[in-house]
């Protein structure tokens, strides 16, 4: 009884977060800012930020995680942090020597008012920028948004600062991944390649929050979009967004800037956002989905049509980002699945909690929905009334364990277990991992639960 | 790293010592350069970890959201009763709050929070913003422990005064402000509190076992294992036992000024250090048969140690290891530790360590050994191919550089699962290290394969 704390009774709470659901805007920033290629990311605050999202994204990758911080003092909020910024960009160029510094602004930075593009401009002028690198900006407030906000600010900030249109198009498909793991990004990347599609991925993490044990420390991993990709992207003939929280800014801020038209999609988890995700590579780079491709989604067909009966009503909990939520809804709608309970600590608005409530609407029963939520109310809408399953981060072990229910990990972070970074659960693939992810935890718990009597060899 | 750059900032040369080399100078204390890859955290952080374990409290940070999700129940600070410390609880500022203040909503979070679950008392962190937008978190504490009768104390951690040692400052202030209201009857004149231990893997009920089987009563954990209602009456204590003297001292120097209770600086860390802790708090209070007692129970616990160190120390003779932790003083028991275990520290270094600090581990290491305050993680992979390390003693930043180097690790912060403290842990960590530095794995590291282990 980790969770003993939390109480049946369900009351009003608005001044308060307890147990949250989301954390801060800089980690996302600093996030997508790793899916550059020889980027340092970099946190225009006090010393503890940084220090967090570090650990925070070791924990949850096993990888080192490198950043660089202004470093702020007392000195520095009240004079303003110019002098850090200025002096961080010359040390950092001097010693780290990255081809980018990605600033990321934190609570403090922006209540202080600095003024990023400025400061930058000035580093320029007086030659602390060397020839051929970069910083590029975003701003993050800590109390706007979420992680996903953050990521999506940097994101954007890529097509801000790089992408250009150099005249002519180039059959080249833009993709932009959402908040997810390096190994969906992996497997997003390798169906575009499949169906014989170029693609310029960005940000990217794969290769560098994945990367192989090689006996070598490299501050920069071989993975992340390049700033040469990064400028192209201007000039490609559309951009596929997946997640329309994580990465519909930048797709929409590209289609503006350089003319390249976007496609929003949900995040291609499950078997109709996969259909959905391969028709629109297909449609816009005007390409035949080949054999192979329709190869595995049968196999996940198979899987689906195989098991249906352990699916069928089975009550779930989810707790996650928005971009997730919803597809991973979707998904479980659709192979029988009744998400009964959904939180996103991400202040997702009502259109977000509407989609939902279509998406479930022929779910029996009572679907409870918090936009914004924290898992202290998602443990005690379970505490009223249990479900069958669990899909969440590594917090959500806790209620699991309390309540005694299955668990699947998903999202961000996932602190206890390996396997995210190198397994994806998007693409048709992904969704078969996902589905016998599903079945190993509902039939480890049947078996669990099963008398000797009824205990079943074959299932 | 292939590049040949250098990889030291000329500012930070000072902050690097190699014994031997040059006069002992080394430079500490001082801000982190900024754009340098510090190992380093905040004020708030400082003040959480030295707080958080205190388990029938509430504790309410007062910032954006991700302050709170970041130190949501990282370290393992176990608890024989309430839990309460392991939840997350915040304000979850929003720009409005940032703009207009926030100090209704701490007032609605705290009495909503109390309400729910009746904490013994309730600490609030103040985090950056709340520092710059000037909430009179005194004020609301005030009138929120006048209303619910029992103490709301304030603890100014805002991020941005510095790192972690202010932070413990922050959090000895708060302590304090509990220390001396509750009562002190029937305290044993055998007494003291321990000061500076979290409870790691349980590691408080060990030592607490220790004084007990001595005669000695525990009358406050600060903080591991803690409760409020033991740290009210913590003044009643005859002595202050103080580890991680870091993270506690400002806490020790009070209670001596304001209550005229002595301290000791102990450490539960490898055999000599735990045997010396025994014996200077037995030695203080001179009672012959309890020093009988001691020498006996450290006799005991030799007795069935030793013999089994015996065969990790064959194992592990001539190993070279490198240290890096958050406050120093932890430094100087591990060379004694390693040292007992026959091997080699080679290089040792702290984010937070004093001059005092440094200039005593320099005492105790070998020639050659490389001092380093306030590192990073290329330094440190320099450090560590240069030196030929077996075996890697840090926190979670370090251990995926170390792995990534086919080195050895052993977690001796937050992130220990198995107690290291006393006799018993001392055989813990032997174990562990043993594990980790003897692992068949480092056989699959290519430069180990090749047999080049210079050209990294």
């Amino acid at each position: 009884m980790l969770l003993k704390h939390t109480t049946d009774e369900i009351k009003e709470r608005n001044a308060l977060s307890v147990n949250p659901a989301k954390t801060c805007q800089p980690i996302g920033a600093m996030y997508a800012a790793l899916g550059i290629h020889g980027c340092l990311p970099h946190s225009h605050g006090s010393q503890g930020c940084y220090a967090y999202h570090r650990s925070a994204l070791t924990r949850h990758y096993k990888e080192p995680v490198i950043a660089a911080t202004s470093a702020f003092t007392e000195g520095a909020s009240v004079f303003g942090g110019q002098a850090n910024l200025l002096q961080s960009i010359d040390n950092i160029f001097t010693v780290y020597n990255p081809a980018v510094i990605a600033v990321h602004t934190t609570c403090l930075s922006e209540t202080i008012g600095d003024d990023l593009p400025q400061i930058i401009n000035k580093a320029r002028t007086e030659g602390k920028i060397p020839e051929g690198k970069y910083v590029i900006h975003t701003n993050t407030p800590s109390y706007v948004g979420s992680h996903v906000t953050g990521f999506s600010n940097m994101t954007r900030a890529m097509v801000d600062y790089f992408s250009e249109y150099n005249g002519s198009k180039n059959k080249i498909v833009n993709l932009i991944p959402g908040f997810v793991e390096p190994s969906d990004m992996e497997e997003m990347k390798r169906l575009a390649a499949a169906m014989g599609i170029k693609t310029i991925m960005f940000p990217d993490t794969s290769k560098v929050l994945n990367g192989p044990m090689t006996g070598k420390y490299k501050m920069f991993p071989d993975g992340g979009v390049t700033i040469e990709e990064l400028k192209m992207t201007g000039s490609s003939i559309g951009t596929i967004a997946l997640g329309p929280f994580a990465s519909g800014a930048a797709a929409k801020a590209l289609d503006v800037k350089c003319k390249v038209r976007c496609e929003i999609l949900d995040l291609p988890i499950g078997l109709h956002a996969t259909d959905a995700f391969i028709d629109q590579l297909r449609c816009m780079a005007n390409v035949n989905v080949p054999d192979s491709i329709n190869f595995e989604r049968g196999q996940m067909l198979d899987i689906i049509a195989d098991m249906h009966q352990y699916f069928y009503g089975k009550r779930v909990g989810l707790v996650g980002d928005p971009d997730q939520i919803l597809a991973l809804a979707k998904f479980l709608v659709s192979i029988d699945m009744q998400p009964v309970y959904m939180v996103t600590g991400t202040p997702a608005g009502k259109k977000f909690e509407q989609d939902l409530r279509e998406i479930t609407a022929e779910v029996p029963g009572e679907v409870k929905i918090k936009v914004p939520g924290d898992m202290f109310l998602f443990h005690q809408w379970i505490k009223n009334e249990p479900v069958d399953l669990l899909i969440g981060n590594t917090y959500v072990k806790y209620i699991a364990r309390d309540e005694d229910i299955p668990f699947i990990r998903h999202g961000f972070p996932i602190l206890d277990r390996v396997g995210h970074s190198y397994f994806p659960t998007v693409g048709y693939r992904g969704g078969m991992r996902l589905l016998e992810k599903i079945l190993n935890a509902l039939l480890d718990r049947k078996d669990r639960d099963a008398t000797d009597i009824e205990f079943e060899l074959v299932m | 790293m292939e590049t040949s750059t250098p990889v030291i900032f000329e500012e930070r040369e000072n902050q690097i010592h190699r014994k031997g080399e040059s006069p002992f100078n080394i430079d500490c204390n001082r801000d982190s350069l900024a754009g340098a890859i510090s190992q380093r955290a905040c004020v708030f952080c400082g003040s959480r970890v030295v707080l958080y374990p205190i388990a029938d409290a509430l504790h309410l940070v007062h910032g954006p959201i991700g302050c709170a999700v970041y130190t949501w129940d990282i370290r393992g600070a176990l608890s024989s009763g309430p839990e309460l410390h392991r939840l997350s609880f915040s304000t979850d500022l929003q720009e409005k709050d940032v703009i207009f203040g926030g100090e209704k909503k701490l007032y609605k979070a705290l009495n909503e929070l109390i309400d729910l679950h009746g904490p013994k008392a309730a600490f609030v962190y103040s985090t950056c913003i709340v520092g710059i937008i000037g909430d009179d978190l005194e004020a609301v504490c005030r009138k929120v422990s006048a209303e619910k009768k029992i103490p709301v104390i304030p603890v100014q951690s805002e991020g941005l005064k510095g790192n972690k040692r202010e932070g413990y400052n922050a959090a000895c202030k708060a302590l304090f402000r509990l220390v001396g209201t509750g009562e002190t009857d029937n305290i044993s004149p055998y007494s003291l509190n321990i000061l500076g231990d979290f409870n790691l893997a349980g590691e408080i009920w060990l030592i607490r076992d220790y004084f007990k089987r001595m005669g000695v009563e525990v009358v406050a954990n600060i903080t591991g294992d803690g409760r409020i209602a033991d740290i009210k009456r913590a003044h009643g204590a005859k002595l202050n036992v103080v580890q991680c003297s870091g993270s506690t001292m400002d806490l020790a120097n009070m209670m001596e000024e304001t209550y005229g209770i002595p301290h000791i600086r102990v450490s539960y860390f490898g055999v000599e250090d735990m045997a010396q802790a025994l014996y200077d708090v037995a030695n203080y209070f001179g009672d012959s048969q309890m020093i009988e007692k001691t020498k006996e129970l450290v006799k005991d616990e030799l007795k069935v140690l030793y013999p089994e160190l015996k065969k990790y120390k064959k194992a592990l003779e001539g190993k070279k290891a490198a240290i890096y932790v958050g406050g120093s003083f932890k430094a100087f028991s591990l060379v004694k530790a390693l040292r007992h275990l026959g091997m080699k520290v080679v290089m040792v270094g702290s984010q937070t360590g004093t001059k005092e600090d440094y200039a005593e581990l320099e005492q105790i290491t070998d020639p050659g050994t490389i001092i380093v305050d306030d590192t990073n993680p290329l330094e440190l992979s320099q450090f560590i191919k240069e030196k030929g390390v077996d075996l890697f003693i840090g926190g979670v930043k370090e251990r995926p550089i170390a792995y990534k180097l086919g080195v050895g690790f052993c977690d001796h912060n937050h992130e220990r699962k198995i107690g290291l403290e006393g006799f018993e842990g001392m055989l813990n960590f032997a174990k562990e290290v043993y594990n980790t530095v003897m692992s068949p794995v480092w056989r699959f590291v290519p430069r180990n394969t090749t047999g080049d282990v210079k050209n990294v």
